[in-house]
C-alpha cells in the first residue's frame, strides 16, 4: 500500500492573529486567512480547484467558505472532526490532490468560539446521547481523568507531578512570547501555574489552553507543480488519522495512561514516512497541549520518551526550543488557544514556517522534518491525527 | 396469611443540623441531596427492601407520596423501572395525602388477599418543605419506605386493618403553592391528629377485642416530637415502653413515608410473636394489627432504617440546603445546551433507568451502555442484558471539576469505575466530600435526578462512596 509521502506539497499558507476577536466574524477571519496563503503561494482565489471546510460550531456546510471568498460553483467539503477537525480538513485536500482529481486544493479551518457563551458549544450530539445522561463534555475533566491516572499509577505525589506539568505551562508560555499571532504574549513562572485555581483537579488555570478565534489556510499541490512555484515549498510526509470506539469506557484493560488513539496514528504515520527513531529523525513537533497533561502523555505516546519517563524529559529541558526536540516552539494551543477546527492547520503553519527557516526569534537551527499532532473528544473516543512533513 | 415478607428505608445521607437554621434548636432533620426527589428515594427503598429476592417475582409496585415531581406522569413507573422490575405488573400511584403511604399500604394487602396479585412492593417517599423559618421546615425530614406485602414467608401477618376519614383543613398545600400551609396548631392537633388517630385506634382494639397491653409496640405517624406520645397515652399504652420513636431528634416527620419507615424500624427491633401496632394519619387514619412471625429471624440483613440512619453526613451551613431545594436562586447556566429527547429518553430506559448493560454471549465482556457490536471480540447482536445496579465497584480514575455545572455541586466528580465481576461505567460522584475521593474508593450505584430540562425529570445512575 502506498502512503501520502512526497505525494502533495504545500505551496502557500495563511493564519490570522488568534484571540477573543469580538470584532471579527467567522467569514472574516476566513478572508484574513486565505488570502494570506493567497498571497504567499502567489495564486488568485480562481485558481483553486476545490476545496475544504473545517469547522464544528461555526456554521454548517461549504457555502460558508464559498461565499466568504467568493468561490465560483466549486466543490466545497465541510470536515468535522472535533479537535482534529484542522487536520483532518488538510488531509482529504492532500488525498484529492494525490488522486489526480485537482491539481490546486485549498483546506482552511475556522472557528468562532468566543461566539458562545463560554467559549465552547455544548450542544454536542453522539458519543453525548440525546438522552442527557451521559457527563457533559467540560474537556478539563476528561484530560484530568488521565493525569489522575498517571500521578496514580506511575505513584507521583500531586505536588511533584504538578511541578512537572508546570514546567510544560512555563516552556510554551516562554514561547508564545516570540508568537506574534498568539493569544498570549506573557512569561509565567512555575510558582504562578502550580498555584493557579482549580479547574478540574489536577488541572488549574495554566494546565488549560485558552480559547480562541481564529483561522488558519493551506494552498495544497503536487510537487511538480510546487517547484515550479517556489524553492522551499513543504512535502507532506504523512497523514494519520484514527478514531476511537469506546475501547478505553468499556474495556477494563485500558489504563487511563496513555491515550491508544495517538500512540496508534503515530505508528501509522511513521510507517508511511519511514521513520524509524522519532525521537532523533524529527525536528520540531507542534502537539495538541490542550492541557498540560495531554503533551506530557503525547512525548510518550509518539515515542519521543519511553513509557512513564516523560517527565524525566520535562525536567532535563528535552523539548524546550534549545532542547533535543524543540515541542510547541509557537506556544502551542496554550498560547494560541484552542478554535477548534483552526488548530491543526494553524500547527501546520508553525511546522511550514519552520521548515522555511521564516520563524523569526524561535527559528530552529536544523528544521528539516516537523511533525503535527490533535487529538480531541473524550477518553475512549478520541480522534487523533499525526501529521509529517519534510522539507524538499 | 397475608403479611409483610420484606421491609426497606431510605434515608439520605444528608442531615441539616437544626441549629444552623435557628439558634438553640435541636437534634437534626434528614435532608435530599440535590440530586435526589421522592422518586429516587422510593427507588432506593425499594431495593434495599428486595435485598436478598428474587425480583421477576414481585409483580405489583405502589408508590406513594405528596411530593411527586410531576402533576401529570407516572413517578410509580420511574421506581419500577430503577428497581429494575418487570414490565406486565401492577402498578399504581397513590398520592395527595399524607395517608397515601397507608392507604398504597391496604390496597396492596386487600390486592394480594383478593388473589390479583402476589407480591407487592409498597414504596412511599416524600420531601415536604416548610416556609424558611417555619416549625415544619424544622419539624419535616425527607425518606422513603418500602414493605412487600405477599402470602408466602411472612415475616408480620396484617391481622386486622380499620379506617377513618375527617374532612379537615388542617395542612394543605394547592397546585402552585411551593410550601405547606396550616391552620393553628391547637386546632388540628385536637380535632385533626388526635381526634382522627384515636377513632381509628379505638375502633381497631374494638373491631379485634385487643387491649393497649396486648401490643409489643405501637407505631404512629406523629406531626412533631410529641403527639404520638400525648395520644398513645390517651388510648392507654405507654409512650415509654411500647412507642416507636419517631426519630425526629435525627431524622423528621417524612410524610406519607412515615408510617412505613416507622413501621419498618419496627420490624428491626421485632422478634417472632410480637404485635405490633400502626396507624396513620391523613385527613383521617389507617390503623393495622400486624403479628410478627418466626420467618423475622430469616431476613436477610439490609441497610434498613438503623443502617442509614447511623450512615450521615452532617450540613451546618443552612445556605446549601435553601440552595439544593431551590428556595434561593443560583446563577443560571447560559451556555447552549442540547435538548432532552422524549425518543432517546424511550430507546435507553432499560440502559438509563434500570442501569442495565450487555454481556456478550461469545467472549463474556460486560459493557455499559449496551451495545450492538461488541468492543472485544466483534461479535454482532450477541448479548444479554446484564443489571449494573447492584453491583459494587471502585473508582479507576476521577477529576473534579470546579467550573462546570451545575453551579451547587461544584466540584462535579467525575468517575471512571470499574464494577466486580467486570464492566466499567463513567459516572457522577455525588454524597462524597472532596478529600475522600481516590483511586480504588469502593462505591455503590445510586439513582439520581441529573437535571430538568422542558419539565422533563431526568433520572440516571451515580456512583456514591460506598455507605458504612
Amino acid at each position: 500500500m502506498e502512503g501520502i509521502k512526497d505525494k502533495v506539497a504545500i505551496v502557500g499558507m495563511g493564519c490570522t492573529q488568534f484571540g477573543e476577536l469580538w470584532d471579527k466574524g467567522h467569514k472574516d477571519l476566513l478572508v484574513d486567512a486565505c488570502y494570506e496563503a493567497f498571497e504567499d503561494a502567489g495564486i488568485e482565489p480562481k485558481d483553486i480547484q476545490m476545496a475544504w471546510y473545517g469547522s464544528r460550531e461555526t456554521g454548517f456546510t461549504g457555502t460558508q467558505l464559498a461565499n466568504a471568498i467568493k468561490l465560483e460553483y466549486i466543490p466545497v467539503s465541510r470536515v468535522e472532526n472535533f479537535c482534529a477537525g484542522g487536520t483532518d480538513t488538510f488531509r482529504n485536500a492532500c488525498y484529492a490532490v494525490a488522486s489526480g482529481v485537482c491539481e490546486i486544493a485549498l483546506a482552511v479551518g475556522v472557528e468562532k468560539c468566543k461566539d458562545h457563551y463560554g467559549g465552547f458549544c455544548m450542544d454536542i450530539l453522539d458519543p453525548f446521547d440525546r438522552s442527557m445522561v451521559e457527563w457533559e463534555l467540560p474537556p478539563a475533566s476528561q484530560f484530568a481523568l488521565l493525569a489522575t491516572r498517571y500521578m496514580h499509577h506511575y505513584g507521583w505525589k500531586y505536588e511533584d507531578f504538578k511541578r512537572i506539568l508546570s514546567m510544560i505551562d512555563v516552556k510554551n508560555h516562554h514561547n508564545g512570547t516570540m508568537s506574534p499571532k498568539a493569544q498570549f504574549h506573557r512569561e509565567i513562572t512555575i510558582e504562578q501555574a502550580m498555584n493557579a485555581p482549580m479547574i478540574s483537579y489536577p488541572l488549574g488555570l495554566y494546565d488549560a489552553c485558552g480559547v480562541s478565534d481564529g483561522s488558519a489556510a493551506a494552498i495544497i499541490t503536487t510537487p511538480e507543480i510546487a517547484k515550479k512555484m517556489r524553492k522551499d515549498y513543504v512535502l507532506v510526509k504523512a497523514l494519520a488519522l484514527t478514531n476511537g470506539a469506546g475501547q478505553a469506557v468499556m474495556q477494563p484493560e485500558y489504563n487511563f495512561i496513555s491515550i491508544p488513539e495517538t500512540a496508534t496514528a503515530a505508528e501509522h504515520a511513521y510507517k508511511e514516512a519511514a521513520i524509524t527513531d522519532p525521537r532523533h529523525e524529527i525536528d520540531v513537533a507542534i502537539v495538541h497541549d490542550c492541557f498540560s497533561i495531554t503533551e506530557l502523555m503525547t512525548y510518550e505516546d509518539l515515542q519521543f520518551s519511553p513509557r512513564g519517563k516523560a517527565p524525566e524529559d520535562v525536567e532535563a529541558g528535552t523539548f524546550t526550543l534549545e532542547g533535543e526536540l524543540p515541542v510547541n516552539t509557537d506556544g502551542g494551543l496554550k498560547c494560541f488557544g484552542h478554535p477548534l477546527s483552526a488548530s491543526g492547520l494553524r500547527m501546520i503553519y508553525e511546522v511550514y514556517k519552520q521548515l522555511q527557516g521564516k520563524a523569526g526569534p524561535r527559528q530552529l537551527k536544523k528544521a528539516d522534518m516537523g511533525l503535527t499532532h490533535n487529538v480531541g473528544g473524550i477518553c475512549g473516543f478520541f480522534n487523533c491525527t499525526v501529521a509529517l512533513f519534510g522539507s524538499p | 396469611m397475608v403479611g409483610i415478607t420484606s421491609y426497606g428505608a431510605y434515608v439520605p445521607l444528608y442531615r441539616l443540623s437544626r441549629e444552623a437554621v435557628a439558634r438553640g434548636a435541636r437534634g437534626e432533620k434528614a435532608i435530599c441531596n440535590f440530586d435526589e426527589d421522592s422518586i429516587t428515594m422510593a427507588a432506593a427503598a425499594a431495593i434495599d427492601c428486595l435485598t436478598g429476592l428474587d425480583r421477576e417475582k414481585v409483580d405489583g409496585l405502589y408508590m406513594a407520596t405528596t411530593t411527586s415531581p410531576y402533576k401529570e406522569k407516572s413517578a410509580a413507573t420511574i421506581v419500577a423501572m430503577a428497581a429494575d422490575l418487570k414490565p406486565e405488573i401492577l402498578i399504581a400511584d397513590f398520592a395527595h395525602s399524607l395517608r397515601a403511604g397507608t392507604s398504597a399500604l391496604r390496597s396492596a394487602i386487600d390486592a394480594v388477599k383478593a388473589g390479583s396479585a402476589k407480591k407487592v412492593l409498597v414504596t412511599a417517599a416524600d420531601c415536604r418543605l416548610g416556609l424558611p423559618g417555619s416549625v415544619y421546615e424544622q419539624n419535616f425530614g425527607d425518606g422513603a419506605g418500602a414493605l412487600l406485602i405477599g402470602d408466602t414467608n411472612v415475616i408480620a401477618t396484617i391481622e386486622d386493618s380499620y379506617s377513618v376519614y375527617n374532612e379537615i383543613t388542617d395542612v394543605w398545600r394547592s397546585d402552585g403553592d411551593t410550601f405547606i400551609r396550616s391552620w393553628e396548631d391547637r386546632f388540628t392537633t385536637t380535632h385533626g391528629y388526635a381526634a382522627a388517630v384515636s377513632a381509628a385506634v379505638s375502633g381497631l382494639l374494638k373491631k379485634t377485642s385487643l387491649k393497649p397491653e396486648d401490643f409489643a409496640k405501637v407505631v404512629f405517624y406523629t406531626p412533631d416530637a410529641r403527639r404520638s406520645a400525648d395520644v398513645a397515652k390517651g388510648l392507654g399504652f405507654d409512650p415509654k415502653t411500647q412507642l416507636q420513636d419517631p426519630f425526629f431528634n435525627n431524622m423528621g416527620n417524612t410524610g406519607a413515608a412515615f408510617p412505613l419507615m416507622l413501621l419498618a424500624a419496627a420490624l428491626e427491633e421485632a422478634k417472632a410473636g410480637d404485635r405490633i401496632l400502626l396507624a396513620s394519619y391523613g385527613n383521617g387514619s389507617d390503623a393495622f394489627v400486624l403479628q410478627v412471625t418466626d420467618q423475622i429471624a430469616k431476613i436477610k440483613a439490609r441497610r434498613g432504617m438503623k443502617g442509614h440512619l447511623e450512615s450521615k453526613k452532617v450540613v451546618d451551613d443552612y445556605r446549601q440546603y435553601l440552595i439544593w431545594r431551590g428556595i434561593l436562586p443560583i446563577e443560571p447556566r447560559k451556555e447552549t445546551v442540547a435538548f432532552i429527547s422524549a425518543p432517546a429518553l424511550w430507546r435507553e430506559r432499560d440502559a438509563n433507568l434500570r442501569f442495565r448493560g450487555v454481556k456478550c454471549k461469545v467472549c463474556g465482556t460486560i459493557q455499559f451502555p449496551p451495545q450492538r457490536v461488541c468492543t472485544k471480540c466483534h461479535s454482532k447482536d450477541q448479548f444479554e442484558p446484564y443489571r449494573l445496579s447492584d453491583k459494587k465497584a471502585k473508582i479507576f480514575t476521577f477529576s473534579m471539576d470546579y467550573i462546570t455545572y451545575p453551579v451547587l455541586e461544584r466540584p462535579v466528580v467525575n468517575v471512571t469505575i470499574d464494577f466486580e465481576g467486570g464492566g466499567r461505567a463513567l459516572l457522577y460522584l455525588t454524597d462524597r466530600e472532596v478529600e475522600q475521593v481516590k483511586c480504588g474508593l469502593p462505591v455503590e450505584m445510586s439513582f439520581r435526578k441529573l437535571m430538568v430540562r422542558d419539565g422533563i425529570h431526568n433520572y440516571y445512575w451515580k456512583a456514591i462512596p460506598a455507605r458504612a
